[in-house]
């Protein structure tokens, strides 16, 4: 940590690359930008691919990783495999001309300054392995063409740097060819799984995910403990006393939810808000819907590795859904999940026609847009129920905040959830204050921690990657007194504190769910004095 | 999901906007013009005289910047005098010097300009000159 | 390697094609070669190529619908969607791709990012994509233009690009607007390069070396147009004999028209290997010309494979007893 600027120290960086051809550039592996690598017992936990010979344990700042004898000939292959089964790597290899659109819309690039973090950059070094191993200019020509052969070195940066991506798709929306690096990340991290080359944070929550249906490696007892702790908040900050039905068969419909806010603030309340809302909706219009401690986990860390176990760990939606009858699927707030759920989900798992297609019980609107999916967004639900006047709402209760919203990077630039959130909050809170519009929806920034990225190790790469979007914050604090950053992702919630305390330290974060349910009206509550949090609202300060 | 059809329909456009040129000269022969130097005013000279206020490769690649050099010449400074290579002075002007012996615009001028898609914009201000039919037309 | 070498080789191969040209120009039998050969060559590894890279693309499947959207989603119905940052249907998505082609939409979103006094400051940036437009657009009409050189009679729009295009009426022959863009263009994206120090970092040889060649066919081009002048008529005489498959090489075709001639044949027959193949890549990337509608349609996944699943059954034994104490229903007691 020793070398993060100081607490709120400004970051001053000229963004000018050093002269001389990156590719004579030494790499230098910094202490707090890189994660520990997977452990080999996890791995083989995980057996991916069945494979039990995953390498022994090794050191990133050694000198020696620890490579199988084939690491070569295994990360060509898997290499060429992906070109021939994903169109988008083959393009993306070829068509880059390098026009520079992406390479200050990075946040890791703009946080850091690192020229090899520009998106472009972070493509080449795989790209220059394409041109040298794969095409025949590039064999003949060498670095000429901008080619390079695969060597010890060159598999280092490549996964230093792959590493260093939360694909999180800003240089997309800038690419005049649509150019994913994200999507060049998701092949790279895939191909170097192939030599037992990933990290420890996403493999161990991926291991934990496959045992015991969440990231956390919450057993069924110990996840259902966590919501009736939370159930007893409720009853305290409320006054109302109510249960939640699990695993139950035959209810209308299945709530998922990523299991980071069963245990962690702020996200914690942000389910405490899923909780209270549902019971109002139970109470006032008999909604009928079931937790599982099956399908306990949205998120998708597999998806930060490769494509067998993204979907692995995926598919225990659908299939409790089927198990236990319900109707269609309602997800809870979070990004990368949704990114999972809406691009892929369907394309491994379908058709889906164990399930109806969604309609709200309550208004009786038909999600059109998710009849093959069967699978609602919370926001989109919810924002249908404040249309139709369905839920009873004092937004003076949340006066105290005055909110800006961040657009979580998946559910905008993988989905185009844009103005649903927007909506609610809206309709909950009373003092809304946009960003800048270059930090914003389709441009919006990741919160410096996704894809994978949250573990503790890596926290000055993180602090970089999120200044972009607490310097936007931190524009909106200082105009407007903004001392609330809602946002409807998992990751954010787990990131943002952690980023908040470093840059912004006034500034709270909160799921919208929370700032609903801070603003329902239960029947037959309590006095609300107190908020979900337990603090009081009429003199509540957040923090991060 | 390949997607085999559209991007066989995209390659066909391709294909036809990159051959077109082949396509729309097919099966048209496509002459060379040859610009005719017969009016009467080049009859009556001698052989040896027929010669233009320039040589041939000159007039046949540069005509136009020497006209265009005429105009401003004349028009801009007033000097109706042209001395070519050889020291042999000319009048400047398109209808009395150029014109005089290539009173053919038809068979001459525009021979080539059509031709080349030439579209010059001499006869913007010049009037073209009167073309009689050509006798075995009669 | 640094930039100087880059840049050395770029110019210094296309420094050789000119005098490869010029030298064959001299020698009356390599005029056949540089007249009619090379150019027939470089035109069939042209089409031949191209064809050869899309359908290579094309033989790697599309398996997940990943577009980027750019907008607001087709949801509930009083929510305005974006139609073309964010289309729902196949209409929608040819609106986004011909602004992204014709358009060049996601360039003109470009911003430049800079610090000041410890903020990011997000300014617009509309150089790069006015400079990639201009060029684009230039290229696109001379190329046109050129076609009253290759079809007998010359067709009417033809004509009438050609009229517009040197509507200027400067000079004889009168000046193109679409050559001074080019030329401008081409040279604004080279110095870009050269001076901005993040383009200097990522630009390649594979970069500056279309640029040069680029930069030679315009600049040969307008020389032979203006200073070094050929005799048209002998000039189309080759090229529309080129494209009525009878070539003919007429006498005394000017030097200027083989170095002309040998660079254009460079650019078609380095097209297919080179990145240059953008232009038919846009139409394929998958980021762009595909509708966000993955929860409305069912998208197929040709190589989709059934993976190890922890199934229910399996969750229930590894925690059954927990789950009876904890009240959880299980399926078997």
């Amino acid at each position: 940590m020793a070398n993060i600027p100081k607490y709120y120290e400004s970051l001053n960086l000229d963004y000018k690359p050093p002269r001389g051809n990156w590719m004579d550039r030494p790499l230098n592996i910094k202490s707090g930008i890189y994660c520990y690598p997977a452990r080999p017992n996890v791995l083989a936990g995980i057996q991916m691919n069945d494979r039990s010979d995953w390498g022994k344990y090794w050191v990133v700042e050694d000198e020696d990783w620890e490579l199988p004898d084939d690491w070569k000939e295994r990360f060509l292959n898997k290499m060429r495999d992906m070109l021939d089964k994903y169109r988008t790597f083959k393009i993306y290899m070829d068509i880059c001309v390098r026009c520079g659109a992406c390479a200050d819309k990075c946040h890791y690039f703009l946080g850091s300054g690192d020229p090899m973090n520009m998106p472009v950059m972070r493509a080449e070094l795989l790209r220059s392995v394409y041109r040298g191993e794969f095409t025949k200019t590039g064999k003949i020509l060498g670095r000429i063409a901008g080619a390079r052969k695969l060597t010890k070195g060159v598999l280092r940066q490549i996964w230093y740097y792959m590493f260093q991506c939360s694909e999180c798709r800003r240089c997309s929306t800038f690419c005049p060819y649509g150019i994913d690096t994200a999507e060049i990340t998701i092949m790279a991290r895939e191909i170097m799984n192939e030599l037992g080359m990933n990290i420890a944070w996403i493999q161990e929550s991926c291991y934990k995910c496959i045992h015991t249906g969440n990231h956390l490696g919450l057993q069924p007892q110990a996840y259902k403990e966590c919501i009736d702790c939370m159930l007893g908040d409720i009853e305290e900050n409320v006054g109302i006393s109510f249960d939640v039905s699990w695993n139950r068969k035959g209810a209308d419909i299945l709530f998922v939810t990523p299991s980071g806010d069963v245990f962690a603030e702020p996200g914690i309340y942000t389910l405490a808000g899923y909780l209270l809302l549902f019971e109002y909706l139970r109470k006032e219009y008999g909604f009928d819907y079931t937790w599982s401690t099956y399908a306990s986990e949205g998120g998708d860390f597999g998806y930060f590795t490769a494509n067998d176990i993204a979907k692995r760990m995926n598919s225990k939606i659908y299939l409790e859904a089927k198990r236990l009858g319900v109707k269609w699927i309602l997800g809870g707030e979070c990004g990368h999940m949704w990114r999972v759920l809406n691009q892929y989900m369907t394309t491994w798992h379908g058709p889906v026609d164990f399930l109806e297609e969604p309609v709200s019980p309550i208004t009786g609107t038909k999600f059109e847009n998710a009849k093959a999916h069967k699978m609602v967004h919370i926001m989109e639900f919810t924002a249908d129920l404040i249309k139709h006047g369905k839920l009873k709402l004092d937004p003076s209760r949340n006066d105290r905040l005055r909110v800006t919203y961040h657009d979580s990077c998946n559910p905008s630039r993988g989905m185009g959830l844009l103005e649903e959130p927007r909506y609610v909050i809206k309709n909950v809170c009373n003092h809304f204050y946009e960003m800048p519009e270059n930090t914003l929806r389709d441009q919006t920034f990741c919160c410096g921690s996704g894809s994978g990225l949250n573990a503790s190790e890596n926290m000055e790469l993180r602090m970089r990657g999120g200044f972009p979007r607490q310097n936007a914050v931190r524009y909106v604090r200082d105009k407007y007194g903004v001392n609330m950053l809602a946002c409807i992702c998992a990751i954010d919630r787990a990131a943002f504190p952690d980023a908040q305390r470093y840059w912004n330290p006034d500034v709270g974060c909160t799921g919208i769910t929370e700032l609903v349910a801070n603003a329902l009206i239960m029947e037959g509550e309590g006095p609300r004095t107190n908020n979900l949090r337990g603090f009081e609202i009429a003199t509540w300060e957040p923090k991060p | 999901m390949y997607d085999a059809w559209k991007i066989l329909v995209g390659l066909a456009i391709f294909v036809a906007l990159f051959t077109a040129a082949f396509w729309m000269n097919a099966g048209k022969a496509a002459p060379v013009p040859e610009p005719k130097i017969d009016t009467p005013e080049i009859k009556k000279m001698a052989k040896a005289e027929r010669k233009c206020v320039e040589d041939k490769h000159f007039m046949r690649t540069t005509h136009m910047q020497l006209i265009n050099h005429w105009r401003d010449q004349a028009l801009r400074d007033g000097n109706r005098d042209y001395i070519n290579k050889d020291g042999k002075k000319y009048y400047i002007s398109l209808q009395n010097t150029c014109m005089k012996c290539h009173s053919n615009k038809k068979d001459f001028c525009d021979k080539c300009h059509d031709y080349t898609g030439v579209s010059p914009y001499c006869w913007d201000c010049h009037i073209a000159p009167k073309e009689e039919p050509k006798r075995n037309e009669l | 390697m640094d930039v100087k070498v880059s840049l050395g080789v770029s110019l210094g191969a296309v420094l050789a094609i000119v005098l490869v040209a010029l030298v064959g120009a001299q020698v009356s039998s390599l005029q056949l070669v540089f007249g009619i050969l090379v150019p027939y060559a470089a035109f069939v590894i042209f089409i031949l190529g191209f064809i050869y890279r899309v359908v290579d693309w094309g033989r790697s499947p599309v398996p997940f619908r990943i577009p980027t959207t750019c907008g607001q989603q087709k949801t509930l119905p009083w929510i305005k969607r974006n139609k073309l940052e964010c289309p729902s249907n196949t209409l929608e998505v040819i609106g986004r791709m011909i602004l992204e082609v014709f358009a060049f939409r996601s360039l003109f979103k470009h911003t430049k990012a800079e610090m000041a006094s410890g903020n990011i400051i997000y300014g617009g940036s509309k150089w790069l994509w006015l400079g990639a437009l201009a060029f684009h657009y230039s290229f696109l009409i001379i190329a046109v233009r050129h076609l009253r050189l290759f079809v007998e009679p010359v067709p009417a729009f033809v004509n009438v690009l050609d009229l517009v295009d040197g509507m200027l009426q400067i000079g004889a022959p009168t000046l193109y607007i679409t050559d001074i863009l080019l030329i401008g263009a081409v040279s604004y994206l080279f110095v870009r390069r050269v001076i901005v120090p993040k383009m200097r970092y990522i630009s390649l040889a594979n970069d500056y070396f279309p640029l040069f060649l680029i930069l030679g066919i315009g600049i040969s081009g307008v020389l032979m147009r203006f200073f070094i002048r050929v005799d048209i008529v002998s000039v189309k005489e080759l090229t529309v004999g080129l494209a009525s498959l009878h070539p003919v090489l007429p006498e005394g075709i000017g030097a200027i028209f083989f170095v002309h001639v040998a660079l254009v044949s460079t650019l078609f027959a380095y097209f297919p290997f080179s990145k240059l193949m953008h232009a038919g890549g846009v139409f394929l990337s998958p980021g762009r010309n595909l509708a966000n509608t993955n929860r409305a349609k069912m998208h197929v996944n040709p190589w989709n494979y059934p993976v190890k699943l922890h199934t229910y059954e399996e969750y229930e034994n590894d925690f059954r007893e927990k789950m009876k104490n904890a009240g959880i229903p299980v399926e078997r007691e």
